[in-house]
């Protein structure tokens, strides 16, 4: 066993009702994930996919009244039962709006500010801050205020402040949303560098496939608070095409031109996620 | 018609977001305004309805200077929803959320009552109605913002970044409903990133950089000039970059939407598929 990679995350018939709200946010949830592994969860707005990011680091039950079955464990801990302090320090949760998050009058002070509430030694905590500037590149950035920032920036400030608390999980929902189309592909480029350099599971939360089929291997996708497919992505995305465009999925632009070609009888075989392959198979056929 | 006459406009912290600016917006129109981050977009946004006064030029709503008339008369006519939702919702309910506006320009109870179910249900949030704004998704919030905005019909309409944390479905739905919008007379401008929804809906696209407006015109000529839309930072649609990639076999190179490249597809592929019978 000592090699296998380890479940961190598993969720037995996980379910929750938010106080006040007239059907469950998520129920019936069955999932577990492994060590490193980049996972694309997705499904129509409102489907429950943000409740279920909650869960992962406590913010449900601890912070959100309501009703809550079944069982959910996070790196060995039960999240009902543990507090969130203890949660926090293994999830990291980077959300939509990097403003949201951002506070402090330096971004090396804002990146302190978790390992500073953990009660650690200046030493460590100094030591902690350079290594996440480090590895996300804020270094530069280091005594500007956050509001100085760019969207890419302030977001890429985010990553180190929840790396600075040394998780095993991050959380990324909907991350780029605010970020321009560049600015997004380098914010998901250096989460998946996080990935491979430390070895954290990293989920994120994302309408737009494209954006992240590149790094992500497996998908889940959601409806109506519960999971409706789950599996390789690409795999996923050519045996369920049309389950997951009849939800709304943000489906490829190419994977939805290969789709309708399929059905006019002009292309044959797996639909593609990324142009390059997209063209090589069409000027193939058409250079015949 | 919104007019802005050579506008330029600076914080006081001596950043400069917008120079010379020269743009017009009238009933019918619908413009995507796209852009890196921090290229002015949302300054720009917020001079169309006075929110900001520009330090040079000027900008002129329906004939009347913004820094003359008050920003509460201005919205009547422009109604700006903006990116964050959240800056924007204070109510109990969707309703009342969406009855707020309208109460404020003093129109009857009825008449509140009658826009709010019509506009809920035009961006399908009826089921919402009597629910708390804060229980919904970050999506649907964004729609319900939208909502208290459009109740108002104001004739000008900005969108700061309305396709975030929309899925496939609600993007078609909002892409339906700024058609109908602009062939009803109304203007639509949205301010996006999203060059997916762009391509799709062929809005006239003014690109920014660096508060300067670098390139105008139909989204899929400006959309698939490599060097334009790397400068404002954004990539191409995927489709243009899959017909750049094809145009050896004699298919052109300013498609970005799925529909048009179907079609040339479909006609290339049947060609194709005609040679090999016949040479087999």
């Amino acid at each position: 066993m000592a090699n296998a990679p380890r479940e961190i995350i598993i969720a037995k018939n996980l379910g929750f009702q938010y106080v006040g709200a007239r059907r469950a946010a998520i129920q019936g949830i069955d999932l577990s994930i492994r060590e490193d592994e980049f996972i694309l969860l997705t499904g129509p707005s409102g489907c429950g996919k943000t409740s279920l990011c909650r869960c992962l680091n406590g913010l449900i039950p601890n912070f959100y009244q309501g009703e809550w079955t079944g069982e959910l464990l996070v790196d060995g801990l039960s999240v009902t039962t543990q507090l969130t302090s203890e949660l926090s320090r293994r999830v990291g949760y980077v959300f939509q709006n990097p403003e949201n998050q951002l506070f402090a009058l330096t971004v090396e002070k804002d990146i302190a500010f978790g390992p500073e509430n953990l009660g650690l030694s200046r030493e460590e905590i100094r030591q902690r801050v350079d290594e996440a500037m480090n590895v996300t590149g804020t270094l530069p950035l280091r005594d500007l205020a956050p509001y100085e920032l760019s969207g890419g920036q302030q977001q890429r400030v985010a990553l180190a402040g929840v790396l600075a608390m040394k998780p095993s999980v991050i959380v990324l929902d909907e991350p780029t949303s605010f970020l321009d189309p560049r600015t997004a592909e380098e914010v998901m480029r250096a989460t998946d560098d996080l990935r491979r350099e430390l070895g954290l599971t990293i989920v994120v939360v994302e309408h737009r496939l494209d954006l992240v089929a590149r790094y992500a291997e497996r998908i889940v996708v959601m409806d109506a608070g519960k999971i409706v497919a789950d599996g390789d992505l690409e795999e996923t995305l050519d045996e369920k095409f049309d389950l997951l465009a009849g939800l709304g999925v943000g489906i490829p632009r190419v994977s939805l031109l290969w789709a309708a070609l399929r059905r006019d009888g002009l292309v044959s075989g797996k639909v593609p996620t990324r142009v390059e392959d997209a063209a090589s198979s069409l000027g193939g056929m058409m250079s015949q | 018609m919104i007019t802005l006459e050579k506008v330029s406009f600076t914080y006081r912290s001596g950043q400069r977001a917008l120079q010379d600016i020269d743009l017009n917006l009238e009933g019918g129109d619908f413009i995507a305004i796209m852009g890196e981050n921090g290229a002015g977009k949302t300054t720009l946004a917020k001079h169309l309805n006075g929110l900001l006064k520009p330090s040079q030029g000027r900008v002129l709503v329906d004939g009347d200077d913004t820094r003359k008339v008050s920003v509460a008369r201005l919205s009547r006519k422009v109604g700006l929803v903006f990116q964050n939702p959240d800056h924007l919702l204070f109510s109990e309910t969707v309703k009342d959320e969406v009855a707020f506006g309208l109460k404020n320009f003093g129109f009857a109870p009825e008449v509140v009552h009658n826009q709010v179910i019509r506009t809920l249900e035009a961006l399908g949030l009826s089921e919402y109605a009597e629910t708390s704004p804060f229980l919904l998704s970050g999506g649907e919030r964004k729609r319900v913002a939208l909502a208290a905005i459009l109740a108002t019909e104001p004739d000008y309409l900005i969108l700061d970044e309305p396709t975030i944390g929309q899925d496939y479905q609600q993007k078609e739905r909002l892409r339906n409903f700024i058609l109908q919008l602009y062939s009803q007379g109304k203007a639509v401008v949205m301010i996006t990133h999203d060059v997916e929804f762009v391509a799709e809906s062929n809005p006239k696209v003014i690109l920014l950089s660096q508060g300067r407006i670098v390139a105008q015109g139909p989204a899929d000529s400006v959309l698939s000039k490599d060097e334009l839309v790397k400068k404002a930072s954004l990539v191409r649609p995927q489709m243009s970059r899959l017909f750049g990639e094809l145009t050896k076999y004699g298919l052109p190179s300013d498609v970005v939407d799925v529909h048009r490249a179907r079609i040339l597809l479909e006609e290339k592929l049947s060609e194709a598929k005609v040679r090999v019978a016949q040479n087999s």
